[in-house]
């Protein structure tokens, strides 16, 4: 399946683009995180710690137990610092 | 009701305020926080605000809705801007109204302990010794508790 996958904040400056479209097989959104970290390490340096990230799939909070099934936007980005 | 917007453009508190006071009816009571980016050691040239367009803007439909649903508001409003702003400048600010003080408070204590960490933003701040991203801190996720 295919993935739009969006980057913001520290993690946006460290993969070095903002939206990317991505073909995965992974099952949940820790299947995803492996496969880009996987693929270069600018994207190993983006997820050395998801601790210090949240998920956002289709524009809703979750987490990254969360199945990718019928996503069809999955974002990174860290902690939220508004008001 | 509940009113929402997410802008780069300036606003002007005070006239938000009164158009938001004057549409209340039954209101007796009518709270307002204006947040205002402060200068920062090291000296702020300013201060950046990145945010998730179409998240944000049902993100915080949903608290406004969560806080319509626990205290009797005849209203609400959230102006949330983005983008680059300089210190003194207005970040955002939010408006309650309820026939009582209490529930008004408390809704815009409410509004603001999750617009600061359920709201798909992130601040950088620019100062003369470099940028960075402003960390959260536990302490906002610990306010969340109390709710």
């Amino acid at each position: 399946m295919t993935v739009d996958v969006l980057y913001f904040a520290w993690v946006r400056e460290r993969i070095g683009v903002p939206k990317e479209t991505v073909q995965t097989e992974a099952a949940t959104v820790a299947g995803l995180v492996e496969e880009l970290r996987a693929r270069e390490p600018r994207y190993a340096a983006a997820f050395e710690d998801v601790s210090a990230l949240r998920v956002a799939l289709d524009q809703e909070l979750s987490d990254f137990d969360a199945p990718l099934e019928g996503v069809r936007e999955v974002a990174f980005f860290p902690p939220m610092t508004g008001g | 009701m509940g009113e929402v917007r997410v802008q780069a453009e300036a606003f002007d508190a005070g006239a938000e305020l009164n158009r938001f006071s004057q549409t209340q009816d039954g209101a007796g009571a009518v709270v307002s926080f204006t947040g205002v980016v402060r200068d920062v050691a090291g000296g702020l040239e300013a201060m950046e605000i990145e945010h998730y367009p179409g998240m944000t803007e049902k993100a915080i439909a949903g608290i406004v809705e969560e806080a319509q649903g626990r205290w009797p508001l005849t209203g609400a409003l959230v102006i949330h801007r983005h983008g680059r702003l300089e210190p003194g400048a207005q970040i955002m600010m939010v408006a309650t109204a309820s026939a009582h003080r209490v529930a008004a408070f408390e809704a815009a204590e409410f509004l603001m302990d999750y617009l600061k960490s359920r709201a798909p933003f992130w601040k950088k701040e620019l100062t003369r010794e470099g940028a960075g991203w402003v960390a959260a801190v536990e302490a906002d996720e610990d306010a969340l508790k109390r709710w």
